[in-house]
């Protein structure tokens, strides 16, 4: 399953789209971050990374 | 914005707007595109910026960003006792980063730059193994643009190399997670930079407190990206309770981010492509500073991609002038202090404690910038289990 956003908590730092190692994550206008779906493998690395624990298992 | 330009640079931090302005003042034609709507805008930094840095990099001090001096630091130990050094002299800033970032922007525009905001790249163009150009999506609109040579300056996100086959992922061993405030909060020493060292405080990091004023300071916190299922959030949340007068401190801005604290990329350049800054890891690893290094290796990437365009040769071959001149000046350095960085995350806070007591201010302002690594291995040397630390430095 990929993982979620919760944006009320995502700051928009654009650090897990750094750290995702399959490029599955997009920080759109530098404001919303989108999870690409199809590419996800549900690593966990972003969740791990989130200096606000925003990203969530599904 | 044309079809075709000399040089596309992605991403208008220090990085790409020092990269934009070099190559447009010798001559070349220049898009630099920001994705967000205002250029510095959120910030993520604590904004410490050395008198030393500007000089290197000819950045004229300008009091729309030079809010508050400089001229020492208190580092303090898990267990409170503190390392301090004051210079006869004034040695940096605590800058307002949105100002001195939009400010290097307006001027790559003086230079003859397009600039624009709120463009995002959002693929790359690529023929026969060159990067030959990047798809923007502007207002909805989606644009293939030409680019003889596209700068990678798109900061920790780090995507354009990655596209191009440059492995630039963040590994978590080699980012820190940050967080912070500024608060309006009344300080003791607003000419001194703190720093708060503790394994239960940050792990693999440290709390700053960065003084803008006399009663506004940036308060924030960087700790490993794996070292803890904790956010860096509360940590610094716990940090500021218990101190005063932090926990009284008005909150004014929030921010979060990531700094790349690993080795800097092995390679910076491909077909047709150059990779600067916080996207090529480089950054100090022990403090975190990144605006002098993005901006520095900025400068260089402009140089050569002006030769390089000149030459009518764009090949990997040719850009790895940039790579070459790169590590040759900064590099290195950064190298070790990457090693040095790898050395103390292995020191327990009772080691630390230890170190605070032998060392001073001096000394660790001179590891910071990776030198008297020396001394510090003898030091650590004394401690039977951290000679294994101690080698690695040597
Ligand atoms: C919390 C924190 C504290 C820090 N404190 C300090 C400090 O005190 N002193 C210091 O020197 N350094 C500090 N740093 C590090 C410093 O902020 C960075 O090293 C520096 O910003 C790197 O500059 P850059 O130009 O490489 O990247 P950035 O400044 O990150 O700029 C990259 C830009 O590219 C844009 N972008 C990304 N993708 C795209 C795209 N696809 N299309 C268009 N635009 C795109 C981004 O929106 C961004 O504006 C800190 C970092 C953090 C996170
Ligand atoms: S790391 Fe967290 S706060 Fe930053 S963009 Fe990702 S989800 Fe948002
Ligand atoms: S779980 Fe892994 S693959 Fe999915 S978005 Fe996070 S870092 Fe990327």
């Amino acid at each position: 399953m990929p993982r979620k956003v919760d944006y009320d908590l995502c700051m928009s730092c654009g650090g897990c789209v750094g750290v995702c190692p399959f490029l599955a994550l997009t920080l759109e206008h530098g404001i919303k971050l989108i999870v690409d779906e199809e590419r996800c493998t549900d690593c966990g690395s972003c969740t791990r990374f989130c200096p606000v624990g925003a990203i969530r298992e599904a | 914005m044309k079809d075709a330009y000399d040089v596309v640079v992605v991403g208008a931090g220090p990085g790409g707007s020092n990269t934009a302005r070099v190559a447009a003042e010798h001559g070349l034609e220049v898009l630099l595109l920001e994705k967000r709507p205002e250029i510095g805008a959120p910030k993520r930094c604590g904004e410490g910026f050395s008198v030393n840095g500007a000089k290197t990099l000819g950045i004229k001090p300008d009091p729309r960003w030079t809010i508050n001096e400089i001229w020492g630091a208190n580092i303090v130990a898990p267990n409170g006792r503190r390392v301090s050094v004051r210079y006869e002299k004034q040695v940096g800033w605590v800058i307002e980063r949105k100002m001195f970032d939009k400010l290097l922007a307006i001027e790559a525009a003086r230079a003859g730059a397009e600039v624009l905001a709120r463009s995002e790249v959002v693929g790359l163009v690529m023929q026969d193994g060159f990067v030959r150009g990047v798809e923007v999506e502007r207002h909805g609109e989606r644009l293939t643009v030409e680019a003889k040579i596209v700068v990678a300056a798109d900061g920790v996100e780090s995507k354009v190399a990655r596209w191009a086959g440059i492995d630039s992922t963040q590994r978590l061993v080699d980012i820190d997670s940050a967080y912070q405030y500024e608060m309006v909060v009344d300080l003791e020493e607003p000419d001194m930079l703190d720093l708060y060292f503790g394994n239960d405080i940050a792990p693999r990091g440290y709390v700053w407190v960065f003084p803008k004023g006399k009663d506004v300071a940036n308060v924030g916190i960087g700790i490993g990206g794996n070292v803890s299922t904790r956010t860096a959030k509360q940590y610094l949340d716990e940090w500021i309770a218990k101190h005063e007068p932090f926990n009284e401190g008005r909150i004014i801005e929030v921010n979060a981010g990531g700094v790349p604290v690993g080795a800097p990329l092995e390679k910076l350049v491909a077909n047709g492509l150059m990779v600067v800054g916080d996207a090529a890891h480089q950054v100090n690893a022990i403090h975190g500073g990144g605006v002098f290094e993005a901006s520095f290796a900025g400068q260089l990437a402009g140089r050569v991609a002006a030769e390089a365009i000149e030459r009518g040769d764009v090949s990997e071959a040719m850009l790895m002038k940039y790579d070459r001149e790169w590590r040759a000046a900064r590099g290195e350095i950064l190298h070790r202090i990457y090693k040095l960085r790898r050395a103390i995350e292995q020191l327990s806070d009772e080691d630390l404690n230890y170190l605070a007591e032998q060392l001073t201010g001096e000394d660790v302002v001179a590891f910071a910038n990776g030198e008297r690594l020396g001394k510090l291995a003898k030091i650590l040397m004394k401690r039977p289990h951290l000679i294994k630390a101690a080698k690695e430095l040597m």
